[in-house]
């Protein structure tokens, strides 16, 4: 911070809106790009390990590790290879919510009640019908538990990728990397701020969204 | 109106026999052990025995949810082993204790999923299901919209009886479906069950360990001993009048004889004439006719011949009109469905000789006796026989 400088410069947010609204859009691809994608090959993992529940060790042994690679030794290790493209920020993005999704899937896989899944089995469904009419479902409120958990991961993760995305695709961490660099707080402290209000509105989300999917779920007693 | 009577299938158990853990190991004992049984189409058989004697598993094999090591099922004389897995399954219906209903869907989606997936249309699915709610005495207009965890025990067991019967199924597999559920509940879907079956008249096999239920439950009982060997496949009646072991007697317990009483019902009997007496009428007449019989009370009624009390001839005046009065309480009231056991129980709790027989409307058709009862038990024949159109456990099969 320079000598008789505010700690928030008020005008110089209210002249670059348009910058920090792009900084916010950059942030949003590089959390939804990787929840969503982790997300489709966790489901994969997931129904693979509980219908061979062999597998279920090594896929949890082999996210594990992923999720224990810190994340600037997995860019440097990437950038030789996919350079500085959005590529090289996912693949860690993605490998770090891959642990979180496979459990919480799985969990709720499991979670199905045995007799439920031998009424849908003894009632005619097919091995297909019951995984997407009946596991699917029930293992939803578990899936977002996951979802929830892995985005905000990632908005926390996603500001390490501005060593990678720099201008092009920064988000917030561009944001603080900049104010750090050039002593101005106010770029730093809102990119910190703006990345914790998108966690909390990310958590929120969530929650709304399970509600209105899954009514069963609120109904009181829902155990049964 | 989809038509929910008059479809059903014989069902055979021919030779079947389960080994878990591989056929290969010989060594292994048997769950079910060359179960052969021969269950006439529109009948309930009852599989009872004691704890893993193999009840479920024979059940399950029927709906293949679990193969038989060798043997064969016939369901209206063809091998179930050779039906397509969901085309079988989709056309018996399941019912179990836990009921397995799905906790995201409401009731009515739930009663609905067999015709979901035999590809009806919307329309059609609710209106049947609708139906199906009705018939289990469930109101749809309060339960369709509620989901499973917001229902009792006892409506839980309703909802998945009409789920199983939402396609119309001419079988039904049911294990322990009134087990989770406490006596009076139990009792109250026993017999609305009972009653439900004889409109519908569908083939069922029915798992319990309770020998009442069975008893109650059964136009044929099947009693296993641990091994998966069946005792006895016979009626209620044959069951309890001649046990075909020591095992089976001792299952079925040392009241036989009561659990007899439980077969038969007041109908069954030859009802004593009531002397009765209209309110009103002349006392002095009422007093001759009585002091002249063995039996010197008369049964006053109401213009409608509805019983008001007993009088006993001896206090009646020589003249002027009986009163309503002079009538001392009455004995216990019956009607023509009522078994003999519950009608014997009533007349020793209330300390008398005498029941009152009455019909729907309440008016007096006769008198039963503690003594009608004991003889009715002396003669042996206490149940009306049912039909069995194969002898016991002799598999029919038509190619023989
Ligand atoms: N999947 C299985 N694998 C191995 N053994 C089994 C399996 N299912 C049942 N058994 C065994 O087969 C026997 C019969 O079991 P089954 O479930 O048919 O009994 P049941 O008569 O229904 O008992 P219950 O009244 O307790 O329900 C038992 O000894 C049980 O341990
Ligand atoms: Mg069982």
């Amino acid at each position: 911070m320079l000598p008789g400088q505010q700690l928030i410069d008020f005008s110089w947010i209210g002249d670059h809106l348009g910058q920090i609204a792009e900084r916010i859009g950059q942030h949003l691809e590089l959390t939804i790009l990787p929840v969503a994608i982790g997300f489709l090959i966790a489901l994969v993992l997931s129904i693979w390990a509980v219908r061979q529940p062999i597998v279920y060790g090594p896929i949890t042994a082999v996210t594990g590790v992923l999720y224990t690679i810190p994340s600037l030794a997995a860019f440097a290790v990437l950038i030789p290879i996919t350079g500085l493209s959005l590529v090289s920020a996912l693949i860690p993005l993605v490998s770090y919510t891959l642990l979180i999704l496979v459990r919480s899937i799985v969990a709720g896989f499991r979670g199905v009640a045995p007799e439920v899944l031998e009424a849908a089995e003894g009632m005619g469904y097919t091995r297909t019908q019951r995984l997407i009419r009946v596991e699917f479902p029930l293992a939803v409120p578990m899936m977002i538990a996951g979802l929830r958990l892995a985005t905000v991961t990632a908005i926390g993760l996603a500001t390490v990728a501005s060593i990678i995305g720099g201008d092009t695709f920064g988000g917030l961490g561009q944001l603080i990397t900049e104010g750090l660099q050039t002593f101005f707080p106010t770029k730093y402290l809102l990119g910190a701020a703006l990345s914790v209000v998108l966690a909390v509105s990310a958590d929120v989300l969530f929650v709304q969204i399970e509600r209105w999917i899954t009514p069963w779920a609120r109904a009181p007693g829902s155990a049964g | 109106m989809e038509s929910s009577a008059g479809r059903a299938a014989t069902v055979e158990f021919d030779q079947v026999s389960k080994r878990y853990g591989g056929s290969a190991k010989a060594g292994t004992p048997a769950a079910v052990n060359d179960l052969s049984l021969s269950i006439p189409a529109g009948r309930i058989c009852v599989l009872v025995g004691p704890s893993g004697c193999g009840k479920t598993t024979s059940l399950k094999m029927v709906n293949r949810l679990i193969e038989p090591t060798s043997g064969r099922i016939l369901l209206d004389g063809v091998d179930a082993a050779g039906r397509e897995l969901t085309e079988l399954r989709r056309g018996i219906g399941y019912v179990i204790q836990q009921t397995g209903l799905f906790p995201h869907q409401t009731v009515v989606e739930n009663v609905g999923t067999v015709p979901r997936l035999l590809g009806w249309s919307g329309a059609r699915i609710r209106e049947r299901s609708e139906e199906l709610l009705g018939l289990v005495g469930l109101d749809p207009a309060k339960y369709s919209r509620r989901f499973p965890s917001q229902l009792s025990g006892g409506e839980r067991q309703r909802v998945g009886v009409a789920r199983a019967l939402a396609a119309d199924p001419p079988i039904m597999l049911m294990d322990e479906p009134f087990g989770a559920v406490d006596p009076i509940v139990r009792e109250r879907l026993q017999d609305e069950f009972l009653r439900l079956q004889e409109e519908l008249a569908k083939t069922i096999l029915f798992v319990t360990h309770d020998i009442d239920e069975a008893i109650k439950m059964g136009d044929l009982v099947a009693v296993f001993e641990i091994g998966g060997k069946v005792a006895q496949f016979g009626t209620p009646a044959e069951l309890l009048a001649s046990p075909a072991s020591d095992f089976v007697a001792r299952f079925v317990g040392t009241d036989r004889g009561l659990k007899r009483l439980a077969l038969s019902r007041v109908a069954d009997l030859t009802l004593h004439a009531a002397p009765t007496a209209v309110v009103g009428s002349d006392a002095g007449e009422a007093r001759r006719r009585g002091l002249a019989a063995s039996f010197q009370f008369v049964l006053l009624t109401d213009p409608a011949n509805r019983p008001l009390g007993w009088i006993d001839a001896a206090t009646l005046p020589e003249s002027g009109p009986l009163t309503e009065a002079l009538a001392n309480p009455t004995s216990p009231f019956v009607n023509k469905r009522t078994t003999l056991k519950d009608a014997l129980s009533l007349l020793l709790d209330s300390d008398v000789q005498v029941g009152i027989v009455t019909d729907r409307t309440g008016a007096v058709q006769g008198l039963v006796t503690v003594d009608m009862i004991a003889e009715r038990m002396r003669e042996g024949h206490i149940a009306p026989a049912y039909l069995v159109d194969a002898p016991p456990g002799a598999p029919a099969d038509p190619a023989e």
